[in-house]
Parts: structure tokens; C-alpha cells; sequence
């Protein structure tokens, strides 16, 4: 049995300027921000990004990382508007293709089950086909002979997710009510990463949990990081909730200021910074 | 007679509270389906019309769960069975609109040209799986020309004249009602345009047309949004909305 722990550093040595990244989660929900900060310490760039965006697109939009990105909305949930992609997409900063929500998830399960494309009942009739002229139509072989997106396989280099538990083997566990589409952006890429908010002997997994939080499979997992509050300022429910205070300072800092602040160095800096900040919050 | 009502001052119905009224009415008749409202007032009118006249409704949480309007969970909907039920039609969605235009287009992805635009809002979102598979109405807490406009910058949201091309696809397709401050609007129009469909009280027909970007389809008689009975404005008051929330987002 292979133990696949690995650095947050060790996994963006294993990634390549120019990859198309899956990054799991859900607007500001459950990130592996860990992951991204690593990401942002590094001099990758050009990246294709797959995400239900949120303060992840936003970075890594900040930092001029991404090519091109795949979304279908890019929020901070508690605060609609994600201020640094906004600033990217009215700057032009890069590529988009915007999809719907249920057309994405459809991208991740063609992927997932190596299939070119799945059809699928939105898209048509709006301007999702005008601003994605690339997208193809496909009609039903039956007697209904009904038209619809041709939702193409969104396959990703690599995937990066957060979870609350995993073992050494890349057997990843949520705890909390939304496993939103991990397992998806595991499956439907050529190699996963798996932080964590706690690394467990396997046997620890279910002694309290049901089996169905076995959100994650080994044989689609690559690397596993223990990154206590790895998901931070998202929720990483329920081990611990949104940082609104924190997220409201991410999102009303100059982005300059709040990397060189926060960003400057690795994880335990990181996290070092974020308490002496709450220290001067009182 | 129903003791409870005694109790009830008649006050003034406030704005804010015909908004409710408007948005509850939405899911009238709709049966063991989702309600989905996004935004305050709809959140409160949802859980009104499940507490009165819509009992077989189910809500969410806004996270995963299915909840009683007391918060008690009764089911799980993670995102991912939740974009299923989207497409299995049982759910009556109220949606938000940065813009709208007189056939039920919705945009909430960016104001001005897509490729650059001048202002990035939320982005597709579900829209166009919503509106083309189950039952999506609007709320707009602030009818203006820069809401209700002639022409939207990006289709989200599909309306009448854009499934008029789809018709197989489209065949779900339904926009029950809009919702603003100011009335309510259907489609009820040969050429399935918005028309007036009922003033909230204290609104003139003149202030809605002023507010509005296109040409409005207004009735000869335009009914008022109906009254809320003394039981209902007690729940909105008392059980629903205690904090006044839905001030936010209508101010009177």
C-alpha cells in the first residue's frame, strides 16, 4: 500500500505552468485554499481553471495566473461579487468560458466516465451558445427527436479538493452536509490532490462517521496533505465555519498589500499572520 | 373563530409586505415541489405560502438541507441532487435579475459587452438549467430603466421569445410571474410580453411605466396585489420574519 502524504509544496512541484486545474468546493465553501496559497508561492501560471469559483478563481485572477477559466459564477457567497475576478474580467485579464451550473457539473461527469460529451437541457436559448461559439448542439436518435447541448468533457490535468479526514492511502472523508463535487473533479482528472483538515489511520474513519462520508476513493487520489485549517477563510464545516471577518478584509484589502501581508510565506506563515491580525481585531 | 386573530392589531400593511404576499403567491397551487426563492422577501414569502395555503411545499436550508419552516430537517439536498431535481421539473425557483427585458430574458452575469464587460456581476449561474426546466419567476426589489431594460447584455435566464425558436427543447419552459416593488407582471400577452398584472397598493400605473425601459402591456383595469389576511401579516411579523429583514431589501 503506497502512503501518498505529501507536502502542499511537494504537490505544485508535481504541476506544470500551462495544466488545466479542476479545484473543488463550491463559491466560498470548502476550498483547498492551502493548495491554492502553495500554488500562488509558486511561479506556475497560465493555468486552465475548472471551478464553482470563489475566493480560489480570485487569487489566483489577483496574481495573474490563469489563462483561461471555466465557470459558471464566481462568488464569496456571504458577499455576492468576488472583487479580484471582477477586477480581472473588466480588466480582460483572461480567457472564459462561462457555462451553466448544471452544464459544468455535466462537463465533470462526462469526463469522469471518459465520454466526449453528455447532453444536456440548458444552454439552449441563451447566450451561453453566443459566448461559447464552440459548443455544439446534438438532437436525440428517438422519436423525440429533441435538440441539446453537447456538454463537452471538462478532463482536467489535475484536481485539487479539501476534506475533513483522510487516511495515508488517499481515502478523503467530509463531515459536513455537502460533499458539492469532489469526487467528480477527482474522477474526472489525471491526478487528484487531497488536502485535509486531519490525517487518520483508515480504520478511525468510520468509527463515528457513516460510510457514505467516503467521499473520496484512493484509486483516484494521487497525494494527500494534512492542511489543518486548510480550507481557511472557507468553511470547512464542521470543523469550522466561514472566517467572515477575514473574508471581508480579503475582499476589501488591495490585492498587493493583502498577499504581502498574508501570502508572503508558507502555510505556518500563513496562518501566523491571520492570528496576529485577529489579535489586533481584539 | 380563531382566537389568535383577536390579538392581531390591525397596522398599516407595509410595502415590504404586499412584496411578500406577491412572491408567496408564486407557489399557490404548486404542490409537493421545491420552492426555491433567492433573496429575502421571497425567502419569507415561501415559507409563508408553506405555512398557510402552499402545505406540500419543501424548503431548503440554503446549504444541503430540506427543512420544516421551524428548521427541522426532514431530507438532504446536496448541489449535486439538487441539479438533478432542477431538471426533473419539481421545483418552482424565484431568481433575482440585474436586467430584464420585456419577454422574461434575465441577466445576472455582467452589464455591458461579455467579452469585456463594463461590470462583472455573478455570472450564469443556474439559470439557463432553471428556465429551461422547471418553473422561474423573478424578484426585483427595485423596479427601474436599469433593470426592466429593451434589451439585456447577456441571456441568462431564456424568456418567451428565445423558446419560441426551441419549442421541443423549451417545452418546460413557464416564467410564472415577475415580482417588484412597484406590482407584479405576467406574460398572459398573445406575444407573450410582460404586462402588468396587478399595482402593489399605493403604486400608480404611471410610476411603473415611468420605472420600466420598454413598452409595458398595462390592462384597462389593473387589480391591486391583494391584501394579506390578519393571519398571515401576524406570521410574516411574528413567526417568519421577526427581525425585519425583509426591510433590507424594500425599505417601507
Amino acid at each position: 500500500m503506497t502512503d501518498k502524504t505529501m507536502t502542499a509544496d511537494e504537490v505544485v512541484a508535481r504541476l506544470h505552468s500551462g495544466m488545466t486545474l479542476g479545484i473543488g468546493g463550491w463559491g466560498s465553501r470548502r476550498k483547498p485554499m492551502a493548495l491554492v496559497r502553495a500554488l500562488l508561492r509558486s511561479d506556475l501560471t497560465d493555468l486552465t481553471v475548472v471551478s464553482y469559483g470563489g475566493p480560489d478563481v480570485g487569487m489566483l485572477a489577483a496574481a495573474g495566473r490563469i489563462r483561461k477559466l471555466v465557470a459558471a459564477f464566481v462568488t464569496l457567497d456571504s458577499i455576492p461579487l468576488e472583487p479580484h475576478y471582477r477586477a480581472a474580467r473588466e480588466s480582460g485579464a483572461f480567457e472564459l468560458m462561462e457555462v451553466d451550473e448544471g452544464m459544468f457539473m455535466w462537463g465533470l461527469r462526462a469526463a469522469a466516465n471518459r465520454l466526449p460529451f453528455l447532453p444536456v437541457r440548458a444552454g439552449i436559448g441563451s447566450d451561453v451558445m453566443r459566448v461559447n461559439p464552440g459548443l455544439r448542439t446534438v438532437t436525440s436518435p428517438y422519436d423525440d427527436g429533441e435538440t441539446f447541448v453537447a456538454m463537452p468533457a471538462l478532463r482536467l490535468d489535475a484536481a485539487l479538493v479539501h476534506v475533513n479526514r483522510a487516511d495515508r492511502l488517499g481515502n478523503g472523508q467530509y463531515l459536513g452536509p455537502d460533499p458539492y463535487f469532489d469526487d467528480l473533479f477527482c474522477e474526472a482528472a489525471d491526478a487528484a490532490y487531497v488536502s485535509c483538515e486531519r490525517i487518520v489511520d483508515t480504520a478511525e474513519l468510520t468509527k463515528e462517521a457513516p460510510p457514505q462520508s467516503l467521499l473520496v476513493k484512493r484509486l483516484s487520489v494521487t497525494g494527500v496533505v494534512e492542511a489543518p485549517g486548510g480550507a481557511h477563510f472557507t468553511p470547512c464545516a464542521p470543523d469550522h465555519g466561514r472566517d467572515e471577518a477575514f473574508q471581508r478584509l480579503y475582499a476589501t484589502t488591495p490585492w498587493a498589500e493583502f498577499a504581502e501581508r498574508f501570502l508572503a510565506g508558507d502555510e505556518e506563515a500563513y496562518r501566523s499572520a491571520v492570528r496576529n491580525w485577529q489579535e489586533e481585531q481584539g | 373563530m380563531d382566537v389568535s386573530r383577536r390579538d392581531v392589531p390591525r397596522m398599516d400593511v407595509r410595502r415590504s409586505e404586499y412584496c411578500v404576499i406577491a412572491c408567496a403567491e408564486a407557489w399557490r397551487d404548486a404542490g409537493e415541489i421545491l420552492a426555491s426563492p433567492m433573496g429575502l422577501i421571497p425567502s419569507v414569502g415561501a415559507r409563508l405560502a408553506r405555512l398557510t395555503f402552499a402545505p406540500d411545499l419543501l424548503l431548503t436550508d440554503g446549504e444541503a438541507m430540506l427543512v420544516r419552516p421551524d428548521g427541522t430537517p426532514e431530507g438532504w439536498l446536496p448541489y449535486r441532487q439538487h441539479l438533478a431535481l432542477v431538471s426533473g421539473g419539481r421545483r418552482h425557483v424565484m431568481m433575482g435579475a440585474s436586467q430584464i427585458d420585456r419577454y422574461g430574458n434575465q441577466n445576472i452575469s455582467c452589464v455591458g459587452d461579455w467579452a469585456r464587460p463594463k461590470r462583472q456581476l455573478l455570472g450564469v449561474r443556474g439559470a439557463p438549467i432553471n428556465t429551461l426546466n422547471n418553473p422561474t419567476s423573478y424578484w426585483i426589489p427595485r423596479h427601474s430603466r436599469r433593470v426592466f431594460v429593451e434589451k439585456v447584455d447577456m441571456v441568462c435566464g431564456v424568456g418567451y421569445d428565445r423558446v419560441a425558436e426551441h419549442p421541443g427543447t423549451a417545452r418546460f419552459h413557464r416564467i410564472p410571474r415577475v415580482v417588484s416593488d412597484l406590482g407584479v407582471f405576467d406574460f398572459a400577452t398573445p406575444d407573450r410580453s410582460m404586462r402588468l398584472a396587478s399595482l402593489h397598493p399605493g403604486v400608480s400605473v404611471e410610476q411603473v411605466r415611468e420605472a420600466t425601459g420598454f413598452e409595458l402591456t398595462v390592462p384597462d383595469e389593473v387589480p391591486s396585489t391583494r391584501e394579506p389576511t390578519p393571519d398571515e401579516l401576524r406570521l410574516i411579523r411574528e413567526v417568519i420574519d421577526p427581525a425585519d429583514t425583509r426591510l433590507r431589501e424594500v425599505s417601507s
